[in-house]
């Protein structure tokens, strides 16, 4: 049964890819002018048969269809075109900066993990105690606040004003640390931009944890736990909270998509080299292949991720069967 | 009305209705009280706050942060309410058929809205905004675009649930034809969830207009928060105001309208509470 889940899960992440090239040829037409008009303003040079070499050269005289199938052939293979403004291949920029956004979001996924479940788990036992209001005010605030302007604040006050954290990039410039000392390093630069995008999740871990412990501490088993004499510590650590936190795991697949988001914000605020700030370089600089390739790239990332979810979610909680 | 009593007896829902009246006020008035646009340079640039005749000080370019500010209500809560009725409209009209109907439309529609869950829709808005051409109307059509499968999910779950009760029953056995059972029968029985969630839709359309703005993807003709900040990143580290006053300014109104959702969610569903 389990076998079948995942296969099924497996068939719906390559159909997801798929709607994605789809989506994405079709995205291409919104925008005015092709390539040739593109490639013919760089070369300040445009009659006629010039545009049309150069249509026949990237196969824009051929019907839709076949257009549409060579697109998806190229995407296939790993092809997404080239960079406008850089003349190399748009994957191979993407994948240079890839490392750096996911050492970003795993930081503030740990982060916003750890602090949210300490923070839900606390609210869940006393309800309606100080830490519990505290969490239902911040998490309407977070859910509020610009998450580009949060990290200004944050840069505004631990950088600026009280300056204890480097304000951007990765790594101190020219400083050329090695070993344990840049790793100090880059420790200390993701700091600021790590909190502010792991805040947004903090606050949805809490609420979900508190509900999610609420609802498991009413259940048979618990008393059950409770009736055999076991400390109140032991119930809300072992029984409870295992158990409310597996919805947790879904709802991280579910608000990867979101983290992208946060990624292009966050990332072109503190200048971090990921391909978020590469975003917001391919829209200032009207750069169509390298923006779309982004978006490409990020939402087959990201249907992976919950791909992976949903299986570790069938492994950790075995009621989990086809259909689901 | 029972219904009113019950929103405006919460505090936070009554805070959040005063706050964004005055936003709409302050947005609808702009052009009366300065009606001579944001973009006029007033004075020396980076003047903090404080003096009379420029009580949020003066920005980058000299030019009136007050007046920056009232412009910029203007473009976020028409971009965030266009953008939201749009959503709503497609998200009514899809959602509805699907649950009404069921089968293969619902199958279909289904698919489409955990595709846009899975996919990254903050870098597809800027995908659509940036081949569009921003302007106003891009922002709005992006905005929508993204939104609309969430409306859609919780009409077609309201539909699901009313479609077999017996008062659609009875109208279908009065003959009523199909449209006119989904328009006049059950729409107006599935409301409550559609107008909370239209205005937690509003603020996080305001959201997304400032990043895209931020980003700058907004309409280079109008001035809004999010490109006053970004205008601004420059002048952060010497005048504060200069991106604190914009992004406060967005923050409540989120806020505002957030507390008006969580609000209107206990008085239209009293029995559910919290």
């Amino acid at each position: 049964m389990k076998l079948r889940y995942i296969a099924m899960r497996l068939v719906k992440t390559v159909l997801v890819a798929i709607a994605v090239v789809l989506l994405s040829f079709f995205l291409i037409r919104l925008a005015p002018g092709d390539v040739a008009t593109v490639m013919a303003g760089q070369a300040g040079y445009a009659d006629e048969a010039y545009m049309k070499s150069l249509r026949a050269e990237y196969g824009l005289d051929q019907p839709m269809p076949v257009q549409l199938w060579k697109y998806v052939d190229q995407v296939a293979h790993g092809d997404l075109g080239l960079s406008y403004v850089r003349s190399q291949p748009v994957l191979t920029i993407i994948m240079e900066r890839l490392p750096n956004t996911l050492l970003l979001d795993a930081f503030a996924l740990v982060i916003a993990a750890v602090g949210g479940i300490w923070l839900g788990g606390t609210a869940a036992r006393r309800p309606g105690s100080a830490v519990d209001n505290l969490t239902t005010v911040l998490a309407m605030l977070f859910y509020s606040v610009p998450q580009f302007w949060l990290g200004m604040m944050m840069m505004l006050v631990f950088a600026v004003w009280l300056n204890w954290l480097p304000p951007f990039g990765i790594e101190t410039m020219g400083a050329d640390y090695t070993g344990l000392a840049r790793l100090g390093d880059v420790g200390l630069h993701i700091l600021l931009p790590g909190m502010t995008l792991a805040f947004y999740f903090m606050a949805s871990y809490a609420r979900l944890t508190r509900t999610a412990m609420i609802e498991v501490a009413e259940q048979d088993f618990v008393k059950t736990a409770r009736a055999k004499g076991i400390s109140e510590r032991q119930v809300a650590r072992r029984h409870i909270l295992r158990n409310a936190l597996i919805p947790l795991i879904t709802y991280a697949g579910l608000q990867a998509s979101i983290l992208v988001g946060g990624n292009v914000l966050v990332e072109n605020v503190f200048s971090w080299p990921g391909v978020g700030t590469l975003a917001y370089e391919a829209v200032s600089s009207r750069d169509n292949p390298l923006l779309l390739g982004i978006f490409i790239v990020t939402a087959i990332l990201v249907s992976l991720f919950n791909l992976i979810t949903d299986i570790a979610y069938s492994i950790v909680d075995p009621r989990v069967e086809l259909g689901q | 009305m029972n219904f009113l009593r019950r929103f405006f007896s919460r505090p936070t829902a009554l805070l959040g209705f005063v706050v964004f009246a005055a936003i709409v006020v302050i947005a609808l008035a702009a052009p009366l009280i300065f009606a001579r646009g944001p973009f006029v340079i007033v004075g020396m640039p980076l003047l903090p706050p404080g003096a009379p005749s420029l009580p949020a000080g003066s920005d980058v370019l000299g030019r009136n942060m007050m007046v920056g500010l009232a412009y910029g209500a203007r473009v976020s809560l028409l971009v965030g309410i266009c953008a939201t009725l749009c959503a709503a409209g497609m998200g009514v009209l899809l959602g509805s058929v699907a649950g009404y109907y069921g089968g293969l439309v619902d199958d279909l529609l289904m698919r489409v809205t955990e595709f846009f869950q899975i996919i990254p829709a903050f870098v597809l808005l800027m995908v659509l905004v940036a081949f569009l051409q921003p302007s106003l109307e891009s922002a709005v059509i992006g905005i929508a675009l993204i939104s609309w499968p969430q409306v859609a999910r919780v009409v077609r779950g309201e539909f699901l649930s009313l479609r077999s009760r017996e008062f659609v029953e009875a109208a279908r056995t009065l003959g009523m034809r199909d449209a006119a059972i989904i328009f006049t029968q059950i729409l107006p029985n599935a409301l409550p969830p559609i107008v909370v969630i239209s205005s937690m839709m509003v603020g996080n359309a305001i959201l997304a207009e400032s990043a895209l703005s931020f980003l700058g993807l907004g309409d280079p003709n109008l001035l809004s928060w999010g490109s006053m900040i970004e205008g601004a990143r420059s002048a952060m580290w010497v005048a504060w105001w200069t991106t604190v006053l914009p992004g406060l300014s967005i923050m409540i109104t989120v806020l505002a309208l957030n507390l008006i959702g969580d609000g209107l969610n206990d008085a239209l569903n009293p029995r559910r509470g919290r």
